[in-house]
């Protein structure tokens, strides 16, 4: 692609973009991001390319690898324009119906279009209640857009932003961003407009903006999707960024274990350069910046901002004392300014549609919308879009779709391993930064885990201070030691060898350790435990009293039986049990020799019948 | 803040109060230096005044009361802008403490410096798993910064992470660059480290590393690692010749010296004045 | 790996500042871990101690120091696939293969990793297995799937 020399070429280009797109009406949507791919959307978009090919249309319809526009179970999504016919779960053998059907004769394929709970089959994507409750602002392109094709970003009103920053004084860029009330999507919820005011005013010459795509929070993936999706989006963010700070000097810290991610990026950042967009006087305006990629090491403590910057000068991710901001003295001890993806992602839509009309949505507090991942015991798994203050039930039900199995909730688990777990009662909290704070869980970078009555929550908080015990840089005791020690006592609850006077330890310990620990990795490692200390104590009681694990997850306080009047001897179990230990006759109940079981659950995995009781 | 002249500089001083009592001190001086201005003894484990302030074992910690908010921070490293209280024995920041050194009871049992400093807080005994494996190591990572910063050889680092955590050598073999100087074992807090110079070597056994002395260039006597002289002598001719001898060669050949300049400076006071 | 290789890495990298984790990021995609002697050659290189090499590559789960399996079997146990039980998953992986996460089988067959969430919780709980993405796992599903790694590294290896 040719060089775009100034703001006034790229509008011309932007409208003979625009009016291409416009003539070509029909196209098809493939949603080809990891999750999709995983489930042969590679295939699906193949196959129709080639149904297309034998009906002599391949000229007339395009078919678009795009980014996942959130409903990642239901991958391959593949949508029919211009009418927006939304299939789901599609595999290559649908693609000659997809085709003779819909394109061909204007019909709808029936078994493939999305069921409501009552039976009515949606056709429209826009009408799915999975979208319709959401307010999608950065996911607006998500599922319409090639994110390897930069003319498609551009036809969409791509880089408007940027032209229109760089006709603004960068005090103007960062005025309308502190105005915007943006406040950072990684965690912290630090102002962004304030970020970016100091790092403005701090003394030096050389400056940096990072973007911060290390998205470690297990659970959490909507920066892989951005980045996969639409990974222009977040490069128009930080030249904008780059722009108001005085920055010449870019670098995207992207995790190793997102490699379309990788791959999508170092694509976009290309055509970016051979476009004029990033590098030396970028559209005639005398304005300097690129923009690196740095592949993380995996090491969740490096989404802390020291650890970040120590990693890209080459060192081991341990974070610093910081008495000092990174905005005065970040990477290579020069100011710097780090946001996250979803952050960077905002700014190009600000920008275009301006502070106030931003600051309209959300609450008082918390501006904007704000992406979750939806997932774990949820019927609707996937990547939802909302105003900050939706309630959480509102997001569980109306969009997640309810608890699947007719199971009962139990909690949410919000903000990954430095959050907590919201129960049943708090379910009509508005979710922003301060009330999930309040709750005694966080925002962090919008994962929400769902969990029904079968997750033991004794479990979960073992689980994440595990995590915790494992991602700990090692440098100081309270959070070295300290994880290491509460998840001992976890364990030690879970085998069944809890001792009474353990919630008391534990929740002693949890509060040294917030207390004393140096980064906010081990100020915030406790809270896990202590959330669930906070809201579920009965469940480790039961575990150290009564050594009985509710849920039925605790393997060494569950047995595995089965139930005479539902067994009718089929014998599948028999034949799965790794351990030979279901024995009994055809046609007859079984049983399960408990000295042989290793409470692997297999058995009650293949078991037809619901024969299968944990107790 | 308020300023007073001192050796005829304006240098701006800042007041605070650490346990009720008032000090004046420069800006950025560090919490733990203003206390030990004032005698008050803080215990600190990875802080050396040779290092920067690193802010590991959290021994150290104060309660800070700042704009009228209170929190526990680490006073090695927090550098005095302000007008700020501190408590150095608040009921908060002993339980810290004491909850800390319960920490390293069980990580390191069987140091004696960690069970003496344990006491001293108030903590006999750890209510948490002992989980060390007989090392005295509390891996406060003094070796590794005086190796690397005051030294600059970097033979040893931190190698894993988290609990796993360790510090070593290169592949856990004898060290290729170690000089076998001992600054190690000279700042590590729990004697972890140990240096014995046998039979013309000197092992560092911690480090599986063992360096042969050098015999001093006038008794003869081995007394420091050829590595280590080599080190201090790379660039320096001027002091090869008295890094070559021992100690105790220098002190006499020194005092040698001195007695002859001295002789000499009576003969020729004799010889001006008439008098000695 | 031969040394001009690793040199051709390094020089990738020329005039950037902190290039550390970068080639040492190359040299592991090259060779599957990080061997000793190519590691003496990047810290003469790059003039970093020998003792920060080894430092930053056993500090980053992205790199290993030990050589690693044929195949690579990488268990996510991030928070949607662990409440959907991919402890189970796993527990039944390291059985079969006799091997404890984050070791390889002693004919270098398979290594057995697990890592804190790939980030397509969808299909939790998820196994990477040589790249590929296999999702809704269950104890049951680890047999078959270690069978169809198996095969192809058979017909792998038949066809060369």
């Amino acid at each position: 692609m040719k060089k775009i020399r100034t703001i006034a070429e790229l509008g011309t280009l932007r409208a003979a973009l625009e009016r291409e797109r416009e003539s070509a009406k029909v196209w098809i949507s493939v949603s080809n991001e990891t999750c999709a791919r995983a489930n042969g959307s590679d295939k699906v978009i193949a196959a129709l390319d080639e149904e297309l090919r034998k009906q002599g249309l391949a000229d007339q319809v395009r078919v678009k690898g795009t980014g996942c526009s959130g409903f990642c179970d239901r991958n391959p999504m593949v949508v029919v324009f211009p009418k927006e016919i939304a299939y789901q779960r599609v595999s290559p053998d649908d693609a000659a119906e997809i085709v003779g059907k819909t394109l061909i004769k204007g019909q709808v394929v029936e078994r493939l279009l999305h069921h409501d709970g009552k039976g009515h089959a949606v056709q429209h994507e826009a009408d799915l209640p999975f979208y319709r409750y959401q307010k999608r602002l950065v996911l607006r392109n998500h599922g319409r857009l090639d994110p390897t094709d930069i003319t498609d970003y551009l036809a969409s009103g791509g880089y408007t932003a940027l032209s229109q920053a760089l006709t603004m004084s960068s005090e103007q860029v960062i005025e309308e961003i502190s105005r915007s009330g943006l406040r950072g999507r990684g965690g912290g919820g630090f102002l962004t407009g304030r970020k970016w005011k100091s790092c403005r005013e701090a003394h030096g010459e050389t400056k940096y903006v990072i973007c911060n795509a290390d998205e470690g929070d297990p659970g959490a993936y909507m920066d892989r999707s951005v980045l996969e999706g639409n990974p222009h989006s977040v490069i128009e963010g930080m030249i904008i960024g780059a722009y108001a700070i005085g920055a010449r000097m870019g670098y995207v810290y992207v995790r190793a274990e997102y490699p379309l991610a990788v791959t999508n990026l170092v694509i976009a950042l290309q055509q970016a350069r051979d476009c004029g967009l990033l590098g030396e006087n970028i559209l005639g305006t005398g304005f300097n910046f690129d923009i690196r990629v740095n592949r993380g090491g995996g090491a969740f403590v490096c989404g802390e901002s020291t650890a970040l910057m120590a990693s890209l000068e080459g060192r081991v991710g341990e974070p610093e004392v910081k008495h000092i901001h990174t905005a005065e003295s970040g990477l290579w001890e020069k100011p710097t300014n780090l946001n996250n993806v979803e952050t960077w992602a905002n700014v190009p839509v600000i920008i275009n549609k301006g502070a106030d009309w931003f600051a309209s949505i959300g609450t008082e507090k918390s501006k904007g919308t704000k992406i979750f991942s939806l997932v774990g015991k949820i019927n609707n798994t996937g990547l939802v879009e909302v105003p900050m203050g939706t309630p959480l039930r509102e997001i569980i039900y109306d969009i997640g779709g309810g608890i699947p199995h007719g199971k009962k909730f139990k909690a949410i688990q919000t903000g990954g391993p430095s959050g907590g777990c919201v129960p049943e009662e708090l379910l009509d909290l508005p979710v922003d930064f301060d009330r999930l704070t309040e709750v005694g869980s966080m925002m962090g970078s919008g994962g929400m885990i769902v969990m029904d009555e079968g997750t033991c929550m004794v479990d979960v908080a073992k689980y994440f201070t595990g995590f915790l015990q494992d991602e700990s840089c090692g440098k100081c005791v309270p959070c070295r030691e300290g994880t290491a020690q509460m998840r001992q006592i976890l364990s030690d609850i879970c085998e069944g060898r809890g001792r009474p006077e353990d919630i008391d330890l534990l929740e002693e310990l949890g509060h040294v350790v917030q207390d004393t620990s140096l980064c906010a990795l081990g100020g915030t490692a406790a809270n896990p435990m202590l959330s669930t200390l906070r809201h579920f104590r009965d469940e480790y009681e039961a575990h150290i009293f009564d050594h009985r694990c509710p849920a039925g997850v605790c393997t060494a306080l569950i047995r595995y039986t089965i139930d005479v009047e539902k067994c009718n001897g089929c014998g599948v179990c028999a034949k799965q049990c790794p351990q030979n230990g279901v024995s009994g006759e055809k046609k007859q109940p079984h049983s399960i020799d408990q000295h042989l079981c290793i409470r692997c659950g297999i058995c009650r995995e293949v078991c037809r019948f619901e024969a299968i009781l944990v107790n | 803040m308020r300023t007073i002249w001192y050796e005829e500089t304006l240098i701006a001083m800042i007041r605070i109060e650490i346990d009720g009592q008032a000090v004046d001190v420069e800006r950025d001086t560090t919490i733990l230096q203003a206390a030990r201005q004032l005698a008050i003894d803080i215990p600190a484990l990875c802080h050396h005044a040779a290092v920067k302030p690193y802010s590991a074992c959290r021994i150290c910690t104060v309660e800070v009361i700042r704009r009228g908010r209170s929190q526990l921070t680490a006073s090695c490293s927090y550098p005095i802008r302000e007008e700020i209280q501190v408590l150095t024995n608040s009921e908060r920041v002993i339980h810290a403490r004491r909850v800390l050194m319960e920490l390293l009871l069980a990580q390191c049992p069987e140091s004696k410096d960690i069970r003496d400093l344990a006491h001293r807080l108030g903590v006999e005994n750890t209510r948490f798993r002992t989980r060390g494996e007989g090392s005295n190591c509390i891996l406060c990572g003094l070796c590794v910064r005086v190796c690397r910063d005051v030294i600059g050889v970097s033979a040893i680092s931190f190698v894993n992470r988290g609990w796993k955590r360790e510090v070593k050598t290169p592949f856990d073999a004898p060290s290729e660059v170690c000089i076998a100087c001992r600054a190690c074992a000279h700042v590590c807090p729990t004697g972890a480290i140990q240096a014995e110079d046998i039979s013309g070597n000197r092992m560092l056994s911690f480090w599986q590393t063992s360096r042969e002395l050098q015999a001093c260039a006038s008794c003869g006597r081995p007394f420091a690692p050829g590595a280590e002289v080599q080190h201090l002598t790379r660039g320096r001719d001027d002091l090869r010749e008295s890094l070559g001898i021992c100690p105790q060669c220098r002190r006499t050949e020194t005092g040698g010296r001195l007695e002859r300049w001295t002789t000499s400076a009576q003969s020729r006071a004799i010889k001006d004045h008439g008098t000695p | 790996m031969e040394s001009e290789e690793l040199q051709g890495i390094i020089d990738h990298y020329a005039g950037e500042k902190g290039a550390l984790i970068s080639v040492l990021q190359d040299l592991q995609g090259v060779c599957n871990y990080l061997p000793e002697p190519a590691l003496r050659q990047v810290s003469d290189a790059l003039h970093v101690p020998l003792s920060q090499v080894y430092s930053v590559a056993s500090f980053y789960n992205a790199f290993s120091l030990k050589p690693r399996g044929r195949h690579h079997i990488c268990v996510c146990l991030g928070t949607a696939c662990h409440v959907r039980g991919a402890p189970r998953v796993l527990q039944e992986m390291e059985r079969q293969l006799g091997i404890r996460a984050g070791d390889t089988t002693e004919d270098m067959n398979f290594t057995l990793e697990s890592v804190n969430c790939v980030g397509a919780c969808a299909l939790g709980p998820v196994v990477v297995a040589d790249g590929g993405y296999s999702g809704q796992m269950t104890a049951r599903k680890v047999s078959p799937l270690l069978k169809t790694l198996g095969t192809s590294h058979e017909e792998n290896q038949n066809d060369s």
